[in-house]
């Protein structure tokens, strides 16, 4: 590879800086979150609490809202500013209940024909038990599949920690604005170095290697349009922040408007129908061997005297088949 | 280095590729007698992991299976590397497993009705979701609406696969939309949910089934345990995350022993029939297909135009 590291793994100090930079903005407690946000660009701001099936989670937002007298629906995570307030809010990570109350103002949203504007910021859905038992995953799928064929237009914004499903589950829309220190990811930075590479410590390595700023994100197609943040990040001039990221937004409500619904349901589906790499094999060749070969057979004959002989891998606990499957070949999953 | 092969490498009396130690109850089990019942301890019921070959040749009728896309196959967008090139990682699961991905579809009859299949198989890379999987349910979901039959995900996954980062993420998206459309056309669609499946593909496909079935005592949930009990530093409950603790919470309709589900599935299956299938069998009088034929106004949404824009 021409771009490849001096070492696997390592990426160069000044990607790792940069990289690293914009995840500590992303997650600077100061930075502004969704409340602070439509206080500074919005008017007549109301909020509305509760999935009316279990509680209100304080970890997500929703409501109505007007921007330069649009009216909008607008559900978005929210961090707190100081220890007291994040605790409330659980630093942002959202129960089931807290997708379902976003689920419900959606629905109300194409009742009344009001597009919809999410904010989102969080390092991830909460992952404890109480969130499990309620159906975190269910909550994620559902609300990302009603999102997908909401009839009125969806605006997404990346403030701040665009963590995983937790985030996507607000995500998915007609188009996806991101702040310039926003990041967007598919697991944590420390959660894929601990898996990846053993250690969180990797974790500046995994923020390089997952591509997750705003502007890595527009080279994939995942992000639209990226808004320049003042100073040294939006925590430096939130008055200012909001100022440039209203009419990024208002822009957009009016772009979409424009649109039949039914067109704009078709380019949602496309625009999320293309997203994914893949090639398509050779035809040539055997590509599927019914049995492993001589040689294959071999390599895994020494691979397990090499744990026998006390390699760096842990041995086996049981003796291990040569076609063993309950144990994965490689600790991809996350 | 003194290689030694190790032929007998525990004390040699079971030697491990005839005999597999089940992990639930100890017992040694003879692996062809293991494979002849499915995988599934005849001791203690304890369900092994399946292959996707042996999958199909369970659930469906004998030579029905008609697999397509099989020639789809992984890339390298980001040029991923941590201790290994990601490119490195793909060519040894393909080794290992003889597979291109870590998923199959195609079509297929279970007790004479004919479904939209799709496996995935967790010996390729843990069973992660990439462009390629996500491409595969998308197009099995895409194919079911087309020719308006049921479609049976077979979900076996860690969750999404980090070396395509947010690509892999939008897998999520891309799935749940061709999901939801399923639902809003009314073709039915059955989620059975294998050891493990987290993350990802929980929190997609996997969860969003008209009726989610799972193999007992499978590893289900969004978050993995260790990442659970780290965050709230407490222990967890028995049970947790399993199969039977889904059930309990009401997000699985059924957990279904191995050896039953084929069954299971075709009673299923005569219940959940395409809306537009018993509306046009009714009005055909019997001839349900050419009914079906004649009348599809939505049809165009699934056609082969939108299918193009997935291989730009």
């Amino acid at each position: 590879m021409a771009d490849a590291p001096t070492a696997p793994g390592a990426a160069t100090l000044d990607a790792r800086a940069h990289a690293w930079e914009r995840v500590r903005h992303a997650r600077d407690v100061k930075r502004p979150h969704t409340l602070e946000l439509l206080r500074l660009m919005a008017t007549d701001v109301v909020e509305l609490h509760g999935d009316r099936l279990f509680r209100d989670d304080p970890a997500i937002v929703a409501g109505f809202a007007r921007l330069d007298g649009r009216p909008i629906v607008f559900v978005g995570q929210q961090k707190g500013a100081e220890t007291e307030e994040n605790i409330r809010r659980n630093f942002g990570m959202p129960h089931p209940e807290g997708y379902r109350k976003g689920m419900r103002l959606f629905a109300l949203a194409e009742r009344l024909g009001i597009p919809v504007v999410t904010f989102v910021d969080t390092p991830g859905a909460f992952p404890g038990p109480a969130s499990e038992e309620r159906g975190v995953a269910e909550s994620i799928a559902r609300s990302i599949a009603m999102l997908t064929r909401l009839r009125v237009p969806v605006v997404v914004v990346i403030t701040g920690e665009g963590g995983s499903g937790g985030a996507l589950a607000l995500a998915a829309g007609d188009v996806v604005i991101a702040l310039e220190n926003a990041i967007y990811s598919v697991i944590s930075p420390e959660g894929c170095a601990s898996i990846l590479w053993r250690t969180a410590d990797a974790a500046q390595e995994a923020a390089v290697a997952m591509r997750l700023t705003a502007g890595e994100q527009v080279a994939l197609g995942i992000v639209d349009e990226v808004v320049p943040e003042p100073g040294a990040g939006a925590q430096d001039d939130p008055a200012e922040t909001a100022r440039r990221l209203k009419p990024a937004i208002v822009a957009q409500l009016d772009r979409l408007a424009g649109f039949e619904i039914d067109e704009l349901l078709d380019a949602r589906y496309a625009r999320y129908r293309a997203m994914g790499a893949f090639a398509t094999a050779q035809p040539t060749g055997a590509p599927r061997p019914e049995r492993p070969g001589i040689a294959e057979r071999l390599r895994t004959l020494f691979e397990i005297g090499r744990i026998t002989l006390g390699g760096p891998e842990p041995a086996p606990l049981r003796p291990q088949a040569a076609d063993e499957t309950d144990e994965p070949p490689l600790r991809e999953e996350i | 280095m003194p290689i030694k092969l190790p032929f007998r490498p525990r004390g040699g009396e079971f030697p491990p590729d005839l005999w597999t130690r089940c992990p639930s109850c100890g017992d040694m089990l003879y692996n062809k007698q293991l494979e002849k019942n499915l995988r599934v301890c005849p001791k203690c019921g304890h369900h092994f992991r399946l292959r996707v070959d042996a999958r199909l040749a369970h659930l469906l009728d004998e030579g029905s299976f008609e697999e397509r896309d099989a020639d789809l196959e992984s890339v390298d967008p980001l040029a991923f590397v941590d201790q290994k090139p990601y490119p490195e990682r793909l060519a040894a699961a393909k080794v290992t497993t003889g597979l291109r991905d870590a998923a199959l579809w195609g079509t297929g009859r279970i007790a004479g009705q004919r479904v939209a299949l799709c496996v995935m198989d967790f010996a390729f890379m843990g069973g992660s979701m990439g462009s390629v999987v996500g491409e595969k349910v998308t197009r099995a979901a895409e194919h079911a609406l087309d020719e308006r039959i049921p479609l049976i995900v077979v979900s076996a996954s860690g969750g999404a696969r980090m070396q395509e980062g947010t690509l892999a993420l939008m897998q999520l998206a891309k799935t749940c939309a061709a999901i939801a459309r399923l639902a809003e056309e009314g073709v039915p669609y059955v989620s059975v949910m294998t050891d493990p499946t987290t993350g990802g593909v929980f929190a997609s496909y996997a969860a969003l089934g008209d009726v989610n079935l799972a193999e007992p005592n499978a590893l289900i949930g969004f978050a993995g345990a260790r990442v659970a009990a780290g965050t709230i530093a407490e222990s967890l409950p028995p049970g947790f995350q399993r199969a039977e603790f889904l059930l309990e919470h009401g997000f699985v309709d059924q957990v279904v022993p191995r050896h039953e589900l084929r069954d299971r599935l075709a009673l299923l299956l005569g219940y959940l029939r395409p809306a537009e299938e018993r509306v046009g069998a009714r009005a055909a009088a019997g001839d349900g297909v050419s009914g079906l034929g004649g009348f599809n106004p939505l049809g165009f949404l699934a056609g082969g135009g939108e299918r193009e824009t997935g291989r730009g």
